[in-house]
């Protein structure tokens, strides 16, 4: 039975899977089901001076039959009396001592930071998430992510910070800037014992095409909000590789962001971080969700041998290279599996009108299943991308894998590299490419 | 059997008749349609005899544009949301789905069809901006079925003033009198003509037959051009003396009484079908759902020989009929009353099957007495009218489509084919 439990700068967890503060954290009672239904630890909703939220707060991008790929709202911090969320953090703690309740903390002046943190410690909390990341509604306070975004301000809060905190103290960094390692590193220096990232992504989810207001639709209005769920998966992986592989960060990460399934998880881990946070694929399915996802990344530590999950943290950042590190020579080809291949040729106008017109269809419209011209092919990976069917098109090694790699680098050292515009070294050179005129001739719409 | 009771009120009429392809709520059209690939060249518009942009249409509806995806189906096919449910789509368009190639279920076009074309419907939107003012000249349509209809809507979206002339008192000929109570109703057939009349502006003379030399003349003397939209005659006898028996029915015949008024028909304990052709199986399901004990249908070649197709004979079969093969039929027994149909089998022997109901699938007969009455027209040896590409008959002044033509299809092709001559129509009388 591998050994899941966690340990995030010292604040240890039955499991790597929290909830991030957001309204899943809400409450005592929330947390309480929480943990009962498998979550390793918990962020409470931010605290502060409470708040007072709009009526329609929350807005979601579907896809195809899919409801809420990405989420988006324009909620604030808690709007609940900060006494009633200690009293409940005290209880919490009663009830699960092993469990990681975090306190997520937002206030304004040196003297609130100092009451808060000392309020929070009080209260049990196992450590303390410092959100500098909301994007919307008490940035404009300069809050949230208006502190993320300046690294100074976020120094120096963070130092007010840890003058007086005795536990584990998590910076929460947000996505809206340039470089996340500049805030990143502001936190390391101010002393944070971790960062957990990312935080919503600004962003405007929709509109209603109705009346032309966006979503969340609050009367005839709306305001820009905070973006997540699965579809910021990919940004958050970056910003965690970012980190991670940062000289001058070096802190315990908490990766969040659009992880809904164990395989989510296993990436962010496998890039560095060391537990992971899940807001949405909790309010999209309930608590119960977390089932998936430690039956799944308990099984991916059978199959892989892993132990426990410092055994693979992090395996993955060797793997990620500059681009002038990569092998120029490596060239793999699209395959068709014909006895797959069900006909809809996607593959081919992908290729065709997209890449590099390398897949032709029969001129027999009885034929359907279409064929690579490996001439043509770059080994792009389009094809395989779009093929409605698993594993029909595959990417099939075609360069000699005994012979050594050559970076740009080694190209250019061996007088191969393109130098002029016209250079006959360039990679397309030797590519069949039809003319301009053929597309004329074989044109559908006669104007 | 018998799975059925005989209907008493419209109720239970519509609950042994339920819908086959029932309508899709909206839900069930946006995941429906979200599992649409967006095929190129896509298999399934090209196996339509419309030749839809079904693609874009699905499309269209997972983008919440129905109308624009109404108007999609209606720029190929004006009959959509009836032949959204009356098409074999299984051997059409969803038969050419890609997802039958793999273990996926082909994609719901017809219902998702229907789905799109009823909101345009209900809606009454006007998809098209036909001229109000008819004056590129006049054609004459003969028969309001699903080619005169067709072509009139082409014609008068290009300002042509038409007038179908209709023997009957309701448009859609067979659509309405012949196409299985299950498939569709009659209800929602008349609604979309309705529309169609309302949005394109042709008149319907109906309770008109045209069947004299003189009515012809006049008609060729009053208008520019003539469209044959008559489809096909009544069913062809196969045995002798079946007019003088009471329960003795050609199908077509029996399809009419049953869907003009059900209740006014009488239907045998025990029912033999003869033919097995799709009518024949129409015909079968639809005595057992009035409520026969039992339903047999004789065929006399084998089953794999019937022209029906597969999807039809498992209707029937679902709802308890019995198929009997390599028996031709001989002669009506009985005196006063049918007490059965005695066959012939392969070997040369007589079997008799006892009923007392006979539904005869025996085909419909050509128009051929009337057709002959036009100066020019050349029918072909099982008499269709023949046509050219264009669907120009070889008096230049007509153009024909629909069973007429094909001999016996579907909606579909009348649909196609009538607005193909209609196109060519405008092309040829008027520019
Ligand atoms: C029992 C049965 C079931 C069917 N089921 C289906 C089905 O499920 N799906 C499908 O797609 N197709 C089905 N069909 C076929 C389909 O109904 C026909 O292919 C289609 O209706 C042909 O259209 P049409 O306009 O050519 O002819 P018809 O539909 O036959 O229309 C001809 C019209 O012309 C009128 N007419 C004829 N002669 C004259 C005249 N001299 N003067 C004035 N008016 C005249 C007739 O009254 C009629 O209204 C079925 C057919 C039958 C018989
Ligand atoms: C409605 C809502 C409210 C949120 N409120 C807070 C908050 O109070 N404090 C905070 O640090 N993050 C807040 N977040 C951000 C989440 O904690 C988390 O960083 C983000 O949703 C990304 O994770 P996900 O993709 O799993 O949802 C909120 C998110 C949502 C959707
Ligand atoms: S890999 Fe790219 S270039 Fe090669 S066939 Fe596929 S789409 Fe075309
Ligand atoms: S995308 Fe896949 S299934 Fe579709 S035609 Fe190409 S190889 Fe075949
Ligand atoms: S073949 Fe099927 S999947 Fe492809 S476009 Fe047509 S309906 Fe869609």
């Amino acid at each position: 039975m591998p050994n899941i439990s966690a340990n995030l700068a010292g604040i240890k967890s039955p499991n790597p899977f929290w909830l991030a503060s957001a309204p899943p954290t809400n409450s005592g009672y929330q947390i309480m089901k929480a943990f009962d239904a498998g979550w390793g630890g918990a962020v409470w909703k931010t605290l502060g001076v409470p708040v007072i939220n709009v009526s329609s707060r929350y807005g979601a991008l579907n896809y195809k039959g899919n409801k809420m790929i990405g989420f988006n709202n324009i909620e604030l911090i808690t709007d609940r009396p900060l006494a009633d969320n200690l009293r409940e953090i005290e209880e919490v703690k009663k009830y699960f001592p092993d469990h990681a309740v975090i306190a997520s903390l937002m206030v304004n002046t040196r003297e609130e930071w100092h009451q808060i943190v000392k309020d929070a410690q009080n209260a049990g909390a196992d450590g303390l998430e410092l959100n500098f990341g909301c994007p919307h509604g008490m940035c404009e306070r300069g809050m949230g992510s208006a502190v993320g975004q300046n690294p100074i301000a976020l120094e120096t809060i963070t130092r007010w910070v840890m003058e007086v905190a005795k536990v584990p103290v998590i910076v929460k960094l947000t996505p809206n800037i340039t470089d996340i390692t500049e805030p990143a590193k502001a936190a390391r220096r101010a002393g944070a014992d971790a960062i957990s990232l990312i935080n919503t992504i600004q962003s405007i989810v929709g509109i209603d095409l109705d009346n032309l207001v966006p979503y969340p639709v609050v009367g005839n209005q709306s305001t820009n909000g905070g973006y997540c769920g699965p579809a910021v998966k990919p940004i958050a992986l970056n910003m965690v590789k970012n980190c991670a592989l940062d000289e001058n960060v070096r802190l315990p990460i908490s990766g969040i962001g659009g992880i809904e399934t164990w395989r989510d998880a296993v990436e962010h881990l496998l890039l560095g971080a060391s537990n992971v946070q899940v807001c949405t694929a909790a309010m999209h399915y309930g608590f119960g969700i977390v089932r998936e996802m430690i039956a799944g990344l308990e099984d991916f530590m059978r199959q892989k041998n892993f132990e426990t999950l410092n055994d693979f943290i992090g395996l993955s950042l060797p793997k990620v290279k500059h681009w002038e590190d990569l092998n120029l020579n490596h060239k793999v080809v699209a395959t068709i599996d014909s006895s797959k291949c069900i006909g809809c040729q996607l593959c081919y106008t992908a290729c065709e009108d997209g890449a590099h017109q390398a897949i032709s269809v029969s001129v027999d419209k009885g034929v359907r299943v279409p064929q690579i011209i490996e001439d043509n092919c770059v080994g792009c990976n389009l094809c395989s991308l779009v093929c409605p069917v698993d594993n029909c098109i595959t990417m099939e090694r075609r360069d000699d894998i005994t012979a050594p790699a050559e970076t740009w680098a080694d190209y250019a050292a061996k007088d191969k590299a393109p130098t002029t515009f016209n250079d006959q070294r360039g990679g397309g050179v030797g590519h069949w490419n039809p003319t301009p005129k053929e597309a004329w001739d074989k044109r559908k719409n006669n104007r | 059997m018998p799975e059925y009771q005989r209907p008493l009120t419209v109720a239970e009429y519509e609950q042994n008749f339920a819908q086959i392809k029932p309508d899709m709520s909206a839900t069930m059209a946006y995941n429906e349609s979200a599992r649409c690939l967006f095929c190129y060249d896509a298999p399934c518009q090209q196996a339509c005899p419309t030749g839809i942009d079904i693609a874009l249409f699905i499309k269209q509806i997972h983008t919440d544009n129905l109308q624009g995806s109404a108007r999609t189906i209606y720029n190929s096919n004006y009959f959509a949301n009836i032949c959204g449910k009356v098409c074999p789509t299984e051997v059409l368009c969803e038969g050419a789905c890609v997802h039958n190639h793999s273990q996926n279920k082909p994609i719901e076009i017809g219902r998702l069809q229907s789905y799109a074309s009823q909101h345009a419907i209900s809606e009454n939107i006007a998809l098209y901006a036909v001229p109000k003012e008819k004056n590129k000249g006049k054609v004459a349509v003969i028969g309001a079925g699903p080619a005169g209809i067709a072509a009139a809507c082409e014609l008068s979206k290009a300002g042509v003033e038409v007038h179908i002339f209709e023997s009957k008192s309701s448009p859609s000929g067979l659509a309405l009198y012949g196409v299985a109570p299950y498939k569709i109703t009659n209800q929602e057939i008349l609604e979309e003509v309705a529309y169609l009349q309302a949005q394109f502006g042709f008149s319907i003379h109906y309770n008109q037959p045209i069947s004299s030399k003189e009515q012809l003349a006049k008609l060729e003397a009053d208008f520019d051009g003539i469209f044959l939209g008559i489809g096909l005659g009544a069913t062809n006898p196969v045995l002798a003396n079946t007019q003088n028996w009471a329960n003795v029915w050609g199908a077509t015949e029996f399809i009419e009484q049953l869907k003009t008024d059900f209740q006014k028909v009488v239907i045998g304990k025990n029912v033999v079908i003869v033919g097995g052709g799709n009518t024949a199986m129409d015909a079968a399901s639809e005595t057992a759902r009035m409520g026969a004990a039992s339903v047999k249908l004789v065929y006399r070649k084998s089953k794999e020989e019937m022209s029906a197709y597969e999807f039809e004979y498992d209707l029937a079969k679902q709802v308890g009929v019995q198929g009997i093969f390599g028996l031709a039929p001989a002669q009506l027994l009985g005196d006063n009353s049918l007490k059965g149909v005695s066959f012939t089998n392969e070997k040369g022997e007589t079997v008799e099957i006892g009923c007392d109901m006979v539904v005869l699938a025996t085909g419909q007969q050509k128009q051929t007495q009337f057709l002959s009455q036009i100066d020019g027209l050349t029918l072909n040896k099982q008499g269709k009218i023949v046509v050219n590409e264009q669907f120009q008959t070889t008096n230049p002044r007509y153009f024909a489509g629909g069973d007429a033509v094909n001999g016996g299809a579907e909606v579909v092709n009348a649909c196609a084919e009538a607005k193909k001559a209609a196109q060519a129509m405008i092309k040829t009388l008027f520019s």
